[in-house]
């Protein structure tokens, strides 16, 4: 493992990120911030929504940013740079091993998973105004939480950037993207899809449950949630997983 | 010490579309694979290399000549790991470049037939950051960067972003982004695609000069001038074959009698051909249509008056006569009967 080149890949997109940092936060975050504006503010003050929503819904917007920020960090860019520009080549020339390239990729696109975390709770919270009752009584389990999520995202990302195409990135948004926000409880517990038991199921193939159930969980702790050993225990084998699986389809990607 | 090159048996069947060398095409992400063997797909089988083998002493020169989809950029890919061999080895050095990735790509420098230039950078970030993937100190490839703006004549651009250079500033930036780390080996696939004529002998000379360092340099191309000026040995590619190797000097003397009379007739009698045949200093004449000849001759000019004479003898009418001196576009020609820009 050679860390100064790992260190010069890992700048290199810390570089780029922050040159764009204003266009990205808003690109990832302002749809977040509208949907907070609209559902835990504007429905919520007009009497359509009682006011206990807020503490229901920022836990589900921190994952949901976090999880947009993460998979949109490596895998927007990752899908252009294979494209027919192969712009990715020159670091698949850097002398270190293809895998650690997709390592990289995966801890640059969590810690900008981490810092759209970072950045959408107090713009949330500002966002939703009074009446957001968040605990951070458990400060450990809710950075571990914010880890797991984070990395999720980033290989899931890398997965993601690895299999799609780029006449297909609009496709990937509307059928894999948004069924796993909308069904991702994000605005909603889990356990308000008791009414529909097929789907109360189906929807745990989704990680994005467990992101915002765990940080509900964490953030919110009395409003109903799955426990959090089981969020976040699933939430690590999933992470494994997108990790194993990310980096076999960039390493395969890699070379022709 | 400079460090050579070795390829054993080299062979590569793509599967799925090539990426078109280093500039790629991309890939498809179609349904690719089907399963189940009931409806088994047709798989694309496309075979590049065929059994090459080639060794390139180190400080040399090397070209790799022929027609588009020879092999060229593949053989470039599986030497700079960028592409899996489906059999057969190559070194860099003392280091087998499918098995000892790291190692090789510490020896190699590589500008790709399409500039893949980082498009998030800028000129200069981008030697920079170059510099940077290969373990050079901050002062160190601050330097570099300078040193290669100017050699690349880049220097008014270092701070304008890649995406807005024009073709032939990016591929200026391609090589001076393989230089950057000083390889010992440098490939060029098609380096003077796109460049003026002006560029491109500036990239001769830097080429010359790297060359002179002792460095190995490999280069594709399917220009004959190219090769002929630049090269020390050439070896002649097509369908992933090497079909000739050498000196340019030995692969131009090895074409039978060197001038090459392409004649066209409005027909060619087997007796004209004959007759032709034994005209003094012609050593080979090739028909493949009945209304064409190409005579290889130690002469050119000195022949024509020959063939009218034989040709009107034959009540044969001669269209068009056509010299060509001796060179590679030639030797091309002998050896697979078709033109390198075909």
């Amino acid at each position: 493992m050679n860390w100064k080149t790992f260190y010069a890949l890992l700048s290199r997109d810390g570089h780029v990120a922050r040159r764009s940092l204003v266009m990205v936060l808003v690109q990832n975050l302002l749809q977040p911030l509208l949907f907070t504006f609209v559902f835990g503010r504007v429905l919520t003050s007009g009497g359509m929504m009682q006011a206990g929503f807020k503490s229901v819904l920022l836990p589900g917007v921190i994952a949901i940013s976090m999880v947009i920020a993460g998979v949109q960090a490596v895998a927007m860019p990752l899908i252009t740079e294979f494209q027919f520009s192969r712009e990715i080549e020159d670091r698949l020339l850097a002398p270190i091993e293809n895998g650690w390239v997709a390592v990289e990729k995966i801890i640059a696109g969590m810690i900008q998973a981490l810092v759209a975390g970072l950045v959408v709770i107090p713009a949330a919270w500002l966002t939703m105004g009074s009446g957001a009752h968040l605990s951070f009584a458990h400060p450990f389990t809710f950075v571990a939480f914010c880890l797991l999520v984070a990395l999720f995202a980033a290989a899931g990302g890398l997965t993601l950037g690895c299999s799609v195409g780029a006449t297909q990135i609009g496709l990937m948004f509307s059928i894999i993207l948004t069924p796993m926000l909308m069904f991702g409880c994000v605005y909603y517990p889990w356990s308000f899809l008791r009414a529909f038991p097929g789907l109360q199921y189906a929807v745990l193939l989704n990680p994005v449950v467990y992101a915002s159930e765990g940080l509900r969980g964490v953030l919110a702790p009395h409003v109903p949630h799955i426990a959090t050993w089981i969020t976040a225990s699933a939430l690590a084998a999933i992470d494994l997983g997108m990790i194993a699986l990310g980096i076999k389809k960039f390493r395969k990607k890699a070379v022709s | 010490m400079g460090i050579g090159i070795r390829i054993e048996h080299l062979r590569k069947v793509y599967d799925s579309p090539p990426p078109s060398a280093a500039g790629g095409r991309g890939f498809s992400f179609g349904p690719t694979r089907t399963s189940g063997p009931k409806e088994k797909k047709k798989k694309i089988e496309i075979l590049a290399l065929d059994d090459i083998s080639l060794e390139i002493p180190a400080g040399e020169i090397f070209g790799l000549l022929g027609p588009n989809g020879a092999g060229k950029s593949t053989t470039i890919g599986i030497l700079t790991t960028r592409t899996e061999p489906t059999g057969g080895r190559a070194f860099v050095g003392e280091f087998d470049v499918w098995k000892q990735q790291v190692k090789a790509k510490r020896l190699i420098g590589v500008v790709p037939q399409r500039p893949n230039l980082d498009f998030a950078l800028t000129t200069r970030e981008v030697l920079l950051f170059h510099g940077a993937y290969f373990g050079q100190s901050a002062r160190e490839r601050a330097r570099r960067a300078d040193e290669e703006l100017e050699k690349f004549k880049l220097t008014d651009r270092a701070n304008q972003m890649v995406r807005e250079l024009s073709g032939g500033l990016m591929q200026r930036l391609s090589i001076a982004r393989a230089m950057m780390h000083d390889p010992e080996v440098l490939f060029l696939d098609e380096p003077s695609a796109g460049l003026d004529p002006q560029t491109r002998l500036m990239l001769w000379e830097i080429v010359r000069g790297y060359g002179a360092l002792g460095k190995t340099i490999v280069l594709t191309t399917h220009y004959m001038d190219e090769a002929d000026t630049l090269c020390q040995r050439l070896a002649i590619i097509d369908h992933g074959k090497i079909i000739a190797q050498g000196t340019p000097r030995e692969l131009k003397s090895s074409i039978p009698g060197g001038y090459l009379l392409r004649l066209r007739f409005d027909r060619a009698t087997e007796e004209l051909l004959r007759q032709i045949r034994e005209l003094p200093g012609v050593t080979e004449v090739k028909s493949a249509d009945p209304t064409a000849a190409d005579v290889y001759a130690d002469r050119g000019g000195p022949l024509i008056g020959p063939i009218v004479n034989a040709a009107q003898a034959a009540g044969v009418e001669v269209h068009d006569v056509h010299i060509q001196e001796p060179s590679l576009e030639n030797l091309f020609l002998h050896h697979t009967g078709r033109s390198l820009r075909e």
